[in-house]
């Protein structure tokens, strides 16, 4: 698979590092002289020096044959552009875009990159795994269809205890799927199976549905 | 009609002068306050410290309401990001931007941004100057 990358900052290198190592045929692409100089010193002849916003540096590369096009510099808006390009002049199939404001998730989605990474984002959803008495953890998002799938930790004073999961209120396309008992012991979940307190649940939901989900299992 | 112009550089400085002198309710928008030294004595808009990359910062100056939104800033990048804000999220119905780079912006033009390239627009201007 050929792979442009975008921006020889940390996060471009090591991507650039890891795809080769897997066999790709990778490509970066950055500004600075020195930092690319130090890439194509270490790495081989794999870093152009340009800016991955102009049209005659992306024909230059061979755009027209990427397969998958990943823009990692620091700034969003440069990230935007160049996966544009990419997109509407070149046609990459796959154009994948860092932002560093979750808030442009939405727009970038928007106006037709296909895939967002954000680094902010995924740090929090990191730390708040980390935090034990975070109440609901995002595990994986299903983004295309709008489903996640969380885990609540059952605290010892939910009303849930010792109820079984068919009596629960829980919203309509919310599916528990996995219960994992304190000892670590887990069992695939049925509509008799039973809440005990600490408690992990996997479950499989539509993200506006998150908030009741949470109440059905923890209370109010 | 109310205007919002991102970049309070020489361009939108003026730009904002001719449109306030004219009764036209303006605001601009720029990163850095000492930029709005450019803006005329008289000038009777608001100017407001903000990034036009951010959405609550738009808001704040009043994109909701505004009937266009012109991005001169000195990045062909931001302009184009802001313009495609200001059109694809907050529907402003007239949308102008400039984008030096005479590639990307036919590329923009074609996607359906109003765009204009002083590059282009100027090197043509000379060149007939010299002609003549």
């Amino acid at each position: 698979m050929y792979i442009i990358i975008i921006g020889g900052g940390r996060l471009g290198y090591y991507l650039l590092k890891a795809l080769l190592n897997e066999g790709h045929e990778a490509f970066l692409v950055e500004k600075d002289a020195v930092i690319c100089q130090n890439i194509n010193e270490e790495l081989g002849s794999v870093c152009y020096r340009g800016d991955g916003c102009e049209v005659a540096t992306l024909t230059e590369i061979g755009t027209g044959r990427a397969d998958m096009f990943v823009a990692v510099t620091g700034d969003d808006e440069d990230n935007l552009i160049s996966c544009q390009i990419a997109k509407h002049k070149f046609h990459v199939p796959r154009t994948i875009a860092r932002i560093r404001n979750p808030q442009n998730a939405i727009l970038f989605k928007k106006l037709g990159i296909d895939v967002t990474v954000s680094s902010t984002d995924v740090i929090l959803e990191h730390i708040e795994e980390e935090v034990p008495t975070h109440p609901l953890t995002h595990l994986l998002d299903i983004r295309e269809k709008g489903l996640e799938i969380v885990e609540v930790k059952i605290p010892s004073d939910s009303p849930a205890i010792g109820t079984k999961i068919r009596q629960l209120s829980l919203p309509k396309d919310s599916v528990v799927a996995l219960v994992i008992r304190k000892e670590g012991e887990y069992r695939v979940s049925t509509p008799n199976t039973i809440i005990e307190s600490e408690d992990r649940i996997i479950a499989l939901t539509h993200a506006e549905s998150e908030e009741a989900l949470r109440r059905a299992l923890r209370g109010a | 009609m109310k205007v919002i112009i991102m970049g309070c550089g020489r361009v939108g400085a003026r730009l904002a002068g001719l449109l306030a002198a004219e009764g036209h309710k303006v605001t601009i928008l720029d990163t850095d306050a000492y930029s709005f030294r450019r803006l005329p004595p008289d000038f009777g808009g608001t100017a407001l410290l903000g990034n036009g990359l951010d959405q609550d910062a738009l808001k704040k100056a009043g994109v909701q309401e505004a009937d266009a939104f012109v991005a001169v800033t000195q990045g062909d990048n931001r302009n184009i990001m802001a313009a495609q804000i200001a059109k694809h999220i907050f529907n402003v119905p007239r949308v102008l931007c400039r984008i030096y780079d005479p590639l990307r912006q036919e590329l923009y033009e074609t996607l359906g941004l109003e765009t204009i390239s002083p590059t282009k627009i100027f090197a043509q201007l000379l060149k007939e100057k010299l002609e003549s």
